[in-house]
């Protein structure tokens, strides 16, 4: 090959006014739209920025001190504890605070990729950690540990574990529901889809509904189950369904050849999924897992209806007290900012890691 | 022995009968149970109570309602409050989505942004609580009604709701209607013969001028003749309160509002992707073809795109549906609300009025995946 002088590359020179005019006023219409949405900014914006920051009453103590025109953020700061925990005794709190901690300590190993025994330690992590925690939150009494009773629990807190429970007890549920309504036996078949089929076609608000007034007349009279157990059980149930959906998606994007080579080399039925399909299935749908949680997350907040203190009721009763009454935007907007942070961060995560599966099937 | 026990099809008969002896014996467990708790605290079962009097009161009712009306009745009522709210939400809903996802991918940065902005804000935050806020941040908080706002003199938003003119046939309403309906028949019939006339002959007709024109010509010219369709009843602040025109209740408004802003949220990321799905290549195509702009968007992107948006936008009209029963934690008196809530406190039928409710839901929810399958099917891409 004979060589050719080189070129440069044309300079392409980035100056803010060629941006703008390309981006912004490269028409008519464009130019125009551009105006009003200034016009809707400079209307908007000065004023909002405002009340949350600029006007807004940082400290104090009492609604007295707020000054009218913007937030008052003390309201906010009076009520964190109970925002964060609910009416779990404050002496008691450092349980919770502990439990945050152990699991997130606990789990740093499992992002270090070189780590010996990792697998194992996968392992003793989820099997050793619920007990942990719910031995630091519940205490009964053992190792000296004074009972602290779920109706005292609340607030952000109990958001989580009706989330993180939720998930946890949906996850295998779906995918046994998953490889069911694939199941080559039609009476199994039957009974996934039908399951499926109905959890995901009525409202969350009617399965917490029935758990609550149900519930009870199903089960034997002398046995009375807690209520965030009650509601915990909907959860998992309705998430599970929409769960086995996803995973029912990543069964079928498993090439057939996957299932005949597990097939040809004589392993079972269990064997071949647990060993070749779903290893492979559920990497594909990490994604859509993370966006059920999402989902799961928000609902959270229904559990309202049934009486819960969760994070949202517990914003909206400080809301309706007495002594804050008037507050409720304040309330509304923090409350709000607290669930973006959660979902935004996990959607930016779930994105995140189809970017870097994408990149891995390529190679 | 041996044999048997590693015969797949005996041990896959021998699975299925156990799953099904399991589930049967779970059930007839519940069964049991149910019934000796209903027998020990004395609740009848079975739907004879639909017949008795309701003897309350309802906030909102689309038909006729007085309390001595029947439980049955009840229910109806609040069926249609879960409808109404349902179809407003979904009109909305689809209106902004729509705009909304196509400012995604505007030329303009400005739009591009705010519609990002938008997205991310409302798809992020729970829908109880953006209806909570609606509720009992804004309209809660809004004035009296003798200082309501007032929108062009004939809307008035107040504590009780927001007040809109209400129409009232008049004698062009008939003639009107008519002309309606005959402009619809015939800008049918037109585009039938336009399409069948361009795979003729080739010769394209500007069907689309000529229908909105037949659509508002033909009324116009009917209004012009006959007189007004209707005549504005308009609301008039009479003392302490507005009389006349429609009010919308403010957990009605709420409702719609949250519902709406919260699914135009999942709407525009579905119509995004589904813009966004149709190979670039296929705009060049067309680019070289010589189609303009406009033909480009309505004969190539748009039917393209609509086949990979329509399944995700009805299962986002189906979540509305379903997250209307949310109306239920501010008093608004839908089919949850309403029958699972209040009917249920006043009867203690839990069983049959949860199992009523769930069954409309899931009637709702299995036909409309009915039609998405067929349509599916009849949409899927037909190769060689």
């Amino acid at each position: 090959m004979s060589s050719s002088p080189s070129l440069r590359p044309p300079v392409v020179r980035v100056d803010a006014l060629r941006w703008l005019r390309e981006n912004l006023f490269s028409g008519p219409i464009n130019t125009a739209l551009t105006l009003v949405a200034l016009y809707l900014l400079w209307r908007f914006v000065p004023p909002v920025l405002g009340w949350l920051f600029f006007d807004a009453t940082w400290q104090g103590s009492s609604r007295a001190d707020c000054h009218p025109g913007g937030a008052c953020w003390i309201f906010i700061g009076q009520r964190f504890g109970q925002f964060l925990y609910g009416f779990y005794p404050a002496e008691e709190r450092w349980r919770v605070n502990l439990a945050a901690l152990s699991i997130i300590l606990l789990a740093v190993p499992l992002f270090f990729s070189r780590l010996p025994q990792r697998r194992r330690w996968a392992i003793g992590y989820f099997l050793f950690t619920p007990v942990l925690v719910w031995w630091l939150l519940y205490g009964a009494g053992i190792l000296g540990l004074p009972t602290v009773s779920t109706d005292q629990w609340g607030g952000l807190m109990l958001t989580l574990v009706i989330a993180a429970v939720g998930i946890a007890g949906a996850l295998p549920l779906g995918i046994l529901l998953a490889l069911g309504r694939r199941s080559q036996l039609p009476a199994i078949k039957i009974v996934c889809i039908t399951f499926i089929e109905f959890w995901r076609g009525v409202p969350l608000i009617t399965v917490l509904f029935m758990s609550s007034v149900m519930l009870p007349l199903f089960l034997p009279e002398q046995m009375s189950i807690d209520k965030l157990v009650r509601a915990l059980i909907a959860v998992i149930l309705f998430e599970a369904a929409y769960l086995a959906e996803v995973v029912r998606g990543g069964l079928q994007a498993i090439p057939k050849g996957q299932y005949e080579a597990a097939h040809a080399l004589g392993l079972s039925y269990w064997q071949s999924m647990g060993l070749v399909i779903l290893p492979q299935a559920l990497r594909l749908v990490i994604p859509g897992i993370v966006n059920t949680f999402i989902a799961l997350f928000k609902d959270t907040s229904l559990v309202i209806i049934i009486g819960l203190a969760d994070f949202f009721t517990t914003v909206h009763r400080a809301t309706v007290a007495p002594e804050w009454l008037g507050f409720s935007t304040e309330g509304y907007v923090f409350a709000a900012f607290v669930y973006f942070l959660f979902c935004f961060g996990m959607s930016r995560y779930s994105i995140a890691l189809e970017k870097r599966l994408a990149r891995s099937e390529k190679r | 022995m041996r044999r048997w026990l590693y015969d797949p099809k005996i041990r896959a008969l021998a699975a299925q009968i156990l799953t099904i002896l399991a589930i049967g014996l779970f059930a007839g467990w519940i069964v049991h149970n149910t019934v000796h708790n209903l027998t020990v605290r004395g609740i009848a079962s079975g739907f004879g109570f639909l017949h008795n009097p309701a003897g309350f009161g309802i906030l909102q009712t689309l038909i006729d309602y007085r309390e001595t009306d029947t439980f049955a009745r009840v229910f109806v009522i609040g069926l249609l409050n879960t409808l109404l709210v349902a179809a407003l939400g979904i009109v909305f809903a689809t209106v902004l989505g729509f705009l909304v996802g196509i400012g995604r991918l505007a030329e303009n940065a400005l739009i591009r942004g705010l519609s990002a902005l938008y997205v991310e804000t409302f798809r992020n935050v729970p829908p109880l609580l953006q209806i909570f806020f609606w509720y009992f941040a804004v309209l809660r908080a809004m004035p009296s009604p003798r200082q309501s706002h007032e929108f062009l003199g004939a809307f008035f938003l107040n504590i009780r709701g927001l007040y809109v003119p209400r129409p009232i046939p008049a004698e062009g309403f008939v003639p009107t209607l008519l002309a309606l309906g005959i402009a619809l028949v015939s800008a049918f019939a037109l585009s039938r013969w336009a399409r069948r006339r361009q795979e003729r002959t080739g010769e394209p007709f500007p069907t689309g001028r000529a229908t909105l024109l037949l659509l508002i010509g033909l009324p116009l010219a009917a209004r012009l003749i006959f007189g007004a369709p209707f005549t504005w009843e308009l609301p008039q602040l009479q003392g302490f309160n507005f009389r006349g025109g429609w009010v919308l209740l403010p957990e009605l408004v709420a409702l719609t509002l949250a519902l709406s802003l919260y699914t135009a949220a999942f709407i525009a990321e579905t119509v995004r992707s589904g813009i966004q799905s149709v190979p670039r290549g296929q705009i060049e195509a067309a680019i070289a073809l010589g189609l303009t702009p406009r033909q480009r968007l309505r004969l190539i992107v748009l039917p393209q795109a609509m086949r990979v948006i329509i399944p995700p936008l009805t299962s986002q009209y189906l979540n509305l549906t379903k997250n209307s029963s949310l109306g239920a934690a501010i008093g608004y008196p839908d089919l949850v609300g309403l029958f699972a809530g209040t009917v249920l406190n006043q009867t203690g039928q839990a069983i049959e009025t949860i199992a009523m409710t769930m069954a409309v839901y899931l009637l709702i929810s299995l036909s409309i995946s009915l039609v998405m399958n067929w349509y599916n099917r009849r949409m899927a891409l037909v190769e060689r």
